[in-house]
């Protein structure tokens, strides 16, 4: 029998208004237009959601797990881009 | 809604191949992360018993869930009101779509849906021992909610502390929503249990016939279970086989007395010393025998489930046709 799976998609959901979409799993559909029929029956069954997005998932780039230390460490020792790095008198510690 | 860690002998390529020093190195960070208590993401490095372990255990639980339609589905039409029969369809609507948050998961550790669903349709994969017992009256639906799914839960809760993301993720989001089948459950038995005397009774004779079988889903006893060790240190599973039955029965117990049913085990008796309930030794030859296929309607479940998708596949194919056309016009629209 000849493979005939469906492409998959990754789904984002709003859950309400105000708030970021955030991904929330994947489903399988053969267009778009149905792989948000299908987000919306499986993931928005008790009104988890005001919109969703679906994205083809092979047309999403990842950071590689393996570069975790060249991507990310870096920010690491540069404790002076958080406020609290900041001793200020008591009086304006508040600023 | 139901795994059951069923524990059968593995192949033996499952065993650690001798590491290179860079799988060596890859091996202590995974160890380290597990210690720390960190999540083991879709792509990070993982031990290949580890991935297969995973891809065994979430595919079986995802074939639960799609079976598990099934013996419920049986009853959409015959469900005595439209408010009953809106509940039940909705909770089998949530159990396909456990079966879908499941796949998913288990599709991120690099299996493809179709290889899984082929493997469950050929017989080679196993699901919950549970589903190949039959719903033989109404009252069986409200006890599948109450027991069956009230099992379900004791082992599904520690899941959603497992140590692969995806899975517990998707375990997180099926807790959520196991409650409603449970609690559901209980109430079309206490509506049943304040009706007529063939109500009560059709209530016991449910309860007589499920009760062992919902026990049996916590899979063999801790001596007998082959991968509880490995899937502990791995932090797959976080409580046993005995515990979690042990949690159920002592959940259990006082709710039957709320019902007023009584729980087909005369054994069952609480325990001041120990601070849980005592009871009976389960039949372990009926659990071996509904797992290698020979339950009540092992053969019937399978062959629901292929004609289902056999039936489907024109509709499958109708989809992929429209959606290659669609393309195909946006292409010479563009061009």
């Amino acid at each position: 029998m000849e493979r005939k799976e469906w492409p998959l998609w990754e789904v984002f959901i709003r859950s309400r208004s105000g708030l970021d979409h955030k991904h929330c799993g994947s489903v399988h559909a053969p267009d778009a237009r149905m792989a948000l029929q299908a987000a919306r029956d499986v993931y928005t069954r008790r009104q988890e959601g005001v919109s969703i997005w679906v994205v083809r998932a092979d047309q999403i780039v990842a950071s590689d797990p393996d570069a975790k230390p060249e991507m990310f460490d870096p920010a690491e020792d540069k404790i002076y881009r958080h406020p609290t790095f900041y001793k200020l008198p008591d009086e304006v510690d508040h600023m | 809604m139901y795994t059951q860690a069923i524990d059968l002998p593995q192949p033996k390529d499952t065993q650690s191949p001798a590491g290179s020093a860079e799988n060596s190195d890859y091996q202590a960070e995974f160890d380290a992360k597990l210690a720390r208590g960190e999540f083991i993401e879709a792509k990070d490095w993982m031990p290949e018993p580890y991935r297969k372990t995973l891809v065994r255990q979430i595919s079986q639980h995802a074939h639960s869930e799609i079976v598990g339609m099934l013996p419920e589905g049986n009853w959409i039409t015959r469900a005595p009101t439209l408010k009953r029969k809106a509940i039940l369809l909705a909770k089998v609507q949530d159990e396909g779509g456990h079966g879908l948050y499941l796949y998913a998961a288990a599709e991120t550790l690099g299996v493809s849906r179709d290889e899984l669903i082929e493997a469950l349709h050929a017989g080679k994969a196993k699901y919950s021992s549970i589903f190949n017992y039959p719903t033989l009256t109404w009252a069986d639906i409200g006890v599948i909610g109450w027991l069956v799914d009230g099992a379900a839960i004791m082992n599904q809760i520690p899941l959603t502390r497992c140590s692969y993301g995806p899975y517990a993720r998707a375990m997180v989001r099926i807790c959520k929503e196991e409650s409603f089948h449970q609690r559901q459950g209980f109430d079309l038995l206490l509506t049943m249990m304040c009706g007529s005397q063939a109500q009560r009774e059709m209530v016991q004779d449910a309860v007589d016939r499920w009760w062992w079988p919902s026990l049996m889903m916590f899979g063999p006893h801790d001596s007998e279970s082959r991968h509880t060790e490995q899937s502990t240190k791995w932090g797959i599973k976080r409580i046993s086989n005995d515990e979690l039955r042990q949690k159920f029965v002592d959940a259990t117990a006082p709710q039957a007395r709320v019902l007023g049913v009584t729980l087909p085990d005369p054994q069952l008796k609480w325990n001041e010393a120990r601070g849980h309930y005592d009871f009976g030794e389960i039949h372990w030859d009926e659990f071996w025998n509904v797992v290698n296929g020979n339950g009540p309607c092992n053969r019937e479940r399978l062959a629901a489930r292929v004609a289902a998708w056999e039936e489907g596949a024109w509709v499958r194919e109708a989809a992929v046709a429209y959606a290659r056309k669609q393309e195909s016009r946006l292409r010479d629209k563009a061009a």
